[in-house]
């Protein structure tokens, strides 16, 4: 009798037991089932490109690998001038476009912070251009640097300044200067194209609302106690943002500054949309001529090869940038 | 009588104030700087709008304001209407190009926004909610698709739009527009970071109620999240607005193309004679989005200062 109830129990228990391993079965597939849309969009899309990217930069690509090449669009990149052309341009407009952008972020998110009035709506305005189509600004900028209609020459000549080409404008604008001065630079020193300065005034323009808010909220992260002690000891104003501030900022800086690499070294809409590379090549960036290899010459292989080499050019940077940064950044 | 002594001696006590009060020149000189700033940021758009309502000769020899009282033009509003019919008409639907461009946005950024919150919600909830094997390994894996570039990916992408032919050819429709988007790291990432703050009792009370999984994700983990999916959402739809350099690749007519690279094409061809027009074609493609921008900017500033990452 004892037993027949044991053996009655076991089975009930055995039956939960499998009751419980089908729901968690269920669970499971349940749960795979719910990660499968947003994850097989990503590996096909996402991943696997990757790997198809590299086979098609080693194919002559014509609707299909029409002939193996194995590596010779890597050799025939290095040997081409214009990919290094590209790639220079890329560095300077990354190299002008960064502390520029992020001075002025950091100057103007610094005095908004210091309990201004109608700081919302200052954050507001310059977050302004941020938002807004970068085609439609893109055009709007092309417009007022345009020479004979734009708004920009127009205050020049109304201020008696010589009026300038801007974006069509390939000259550097050192040699320009001593142009104007009625002397001539030698060629190194004539500087970066004007066309180029142009673009880069436009991108501060755009991405100084982001830095702004991004400095903001960095800021706010600041505990008060430490200003208000730094105060007690009598420390003030440049004392307190060169030894507090910016090295409690270090993070918000450092993210900062990759994201602009990164965003420079990938910048297309509003270089295609202003100037398409040109004047000549003066503002042809490297993603601007993979995009000519592969849309205008179907180059698809050459393209995607030129891809890889950017690629790897971004990470190198991101590696060292990291390293330095390691040293130097405060995390508390 | 009385009152204009009372007016006198508070003027009086006022211009005392401000003698002992000297004006702070250093504040001053900051305002100004910012005012300046904010109007260089915002000028561009102005001067847009005032472009797009002048007249091509007064464009051409760059009148500043030819209306009254300076001037003595009408505001040109006619330049919209002649922008739309300036930029073609599409006999597929048989309305101007314009619409079927602002058609093909708003079909393209509003299918991948309610794609892209679909599929995140379900994987986040996966992630979140359910203990599967291997979950931690999936999630690093999808992390690590934000170290990919776009552009590493782009010619490959392109020739995928071309291959695929299921059910019809990707190239030049919706489908490549689409479907490549319908998947957010971002919008995953954080959602995940919002579902993981939802206390645990909750999933237990709604069990204990006789609801599953789905239930309690629709009932009540959904509702809970709306702060994260707005933001998610905006984000997401500004930046399917703003795309140019995809759907310029694997689009070929004018009746697929987007209002990116309608605008574009309009100031490529246009823009260098008829400026007032483009600017009229440009005014339309911000305005809504300005419009947007001032109902929700607090969720772009909440979005953005958490993330950091636009879209």
């Amino acid at each position: 009798m004892a037993t027949q109830t044991a053996e009655i129990g076991h089975i009930g228990v055995q039956r939960r037991n499998t009751i419980r391993q089908w729901r968690r079965l269920r669970e499971i597939s349940l749960g795979y089932l719910l990660l499968a849309p947003a994850f097989i969009i990503l590996l096909v899309f996402e991943f696997l490109p990757v790997f198809y990217g590299f086979y098609i930069s080693m194919c002559r690509w014509l609707n299909g690998c029409v002939r193996f090449v194995g590596l010779d669009y890597y050799a025939r990149a290095f040997s081409d001038p214009e990919m290094w052309e590209s790639l220079w341009t890329t560095a300077v407009y990354s190299m002008l476009s960064i502390p520029v952008q992020l001075s002025l972020g950091l100057l103007i998110a610094y005095l908004l912070f210091q309990n201004i009035r109608g700081k919302d709506a200052f954050r507001v305005m310059f977050f302004f251009p941020y938002i807004t189509s970068t085609v439609a600004s893109a055009a709007v900028w092309a417009y007022l640097y345009s020479p004979d209609r734009g708004l920009i020459n127009a205050i020049a000549k109304a201020l008696g300044l010589p009026t300038l080409k801007w974006l069509g404008e390939s000259k550097g604008v050192f040699e320009l200067m001593a142009q104007g001065l009625g002397t001539t630079l030698p060629n190194w020193l004539d500087g970066p194209p004007l066309a180029l300065v142009a673009l880069i005034i436009y991108t501060t323009w755009v991405f100084l609302g982001y830095d702004i808010t991004i400095f903001l909220a960095g800021l706010g992260n600041i505990p008060n106690e430490l200003y208000d002690a730094a105060k007690v000891d009598g420390a003030s104003g440049w004392t307190l943002f060169r030894n507090i501030t910016l090295p409690l900022l270090s993070p918000t800086t450092f993210f900062l500054l990759l994201i602009t690499v990164i965003g420079t070294f990938k910048a297309f809409n509003h270089i295609y949309v202003m100037t398409r590379g040109g004047p000549g090549t003066a503002t042809e960036t490297s993603s601007i001529y993979i995009f000519r290899q592969m849309f205008e010459s179907q180059n698809y292989g050459y393209s995607a090869a030129l891809s890889f080499i950017l690629f790897t050019v971004i990470l190198v940077i991101t590696v060292i940038q990291n390293r330095v940064a390691g040293s130097r950044v405060v995390y508390d | 009588m009385a009152s204009i002594t009372q007016t006198q001696s508070r003027a009086v006590t006022i211009a005392q104030a401000e003698q002992r009060r000297p004006i702070n020149w250093g504040l001053v000189f900051v305002y100004a700087f910012l005012i300046v700033g904010a109007l260089i940021s915002i000028c561009p758009f102005v001067y847009m709008i005032m472009t797009s309502l002048k007249s091509l000769g007064d464009v051409i020899v760059n009148s500043f304001w030819p209306w009254p009282p300076f001037g003595h033009e009408p505001l040109q509003f006619q330049n919209y209407p002649d922008a739309i019919a300036e930029a073609g008409f599409d006999k597929q639907w048989g309305v101007p190009l314009i619409v079927r461009y602002f058609a093909n946005s708003i079909i393209v950024s509003l299918a991948i926004l309610v794609g892209t919150l679909i599929t995140s919600i379900l994987a986040a909830y996966a992630l979140t909610h359910i203990e599967l094997p291997g979950k931690q390994i999936l999630f690093m894996l999808i992390l690590a698709t934000v170290m990919i570039p776009n552009d590493l990916t782009l010619v490959p992408k392109v020739v995928m739009m071309y291959q695929i032919t299921w059910p019809v050819q990707w190239y030049n429709t919706y489908l490549a527009l689409i479907v490549p988007f319908l998947a957010s790291v971002f919008g995953i990432f954080l959602l995940r970071q919002f579902f993981l703050q939802i206390p645990k009792d909750l999933f237990d009370a709604a069990l204990i109620d006789g609801a599953g999984h789905l239930r309690y994700l629709f009932t009540v983990v959904v509702p809970l999240s709306k702060p994260a999916l707005v933001t998610i959402a905006l984000l997401n739809f500004i930046s399917s607005w703003d795309s140019f350099k995809w759907p310029l690749l694997v689009t070929r007519d004018s009746s697929m193309r987007v209002i990116a690279i309608g605008l574009q094409q309009f100031q490529a061809s246009e823009g260098g004679t008829n400026t007032h027009l483009m600017m009229a074609f440009a005014a339309m493609v911000v305005i809504p989005v300005v419009i947007l921008y001032f109902f929700t900017q607090k969720y772009f500033k909440e979005g953005i200062s958490r993330t950091g990452i636009k879209g």
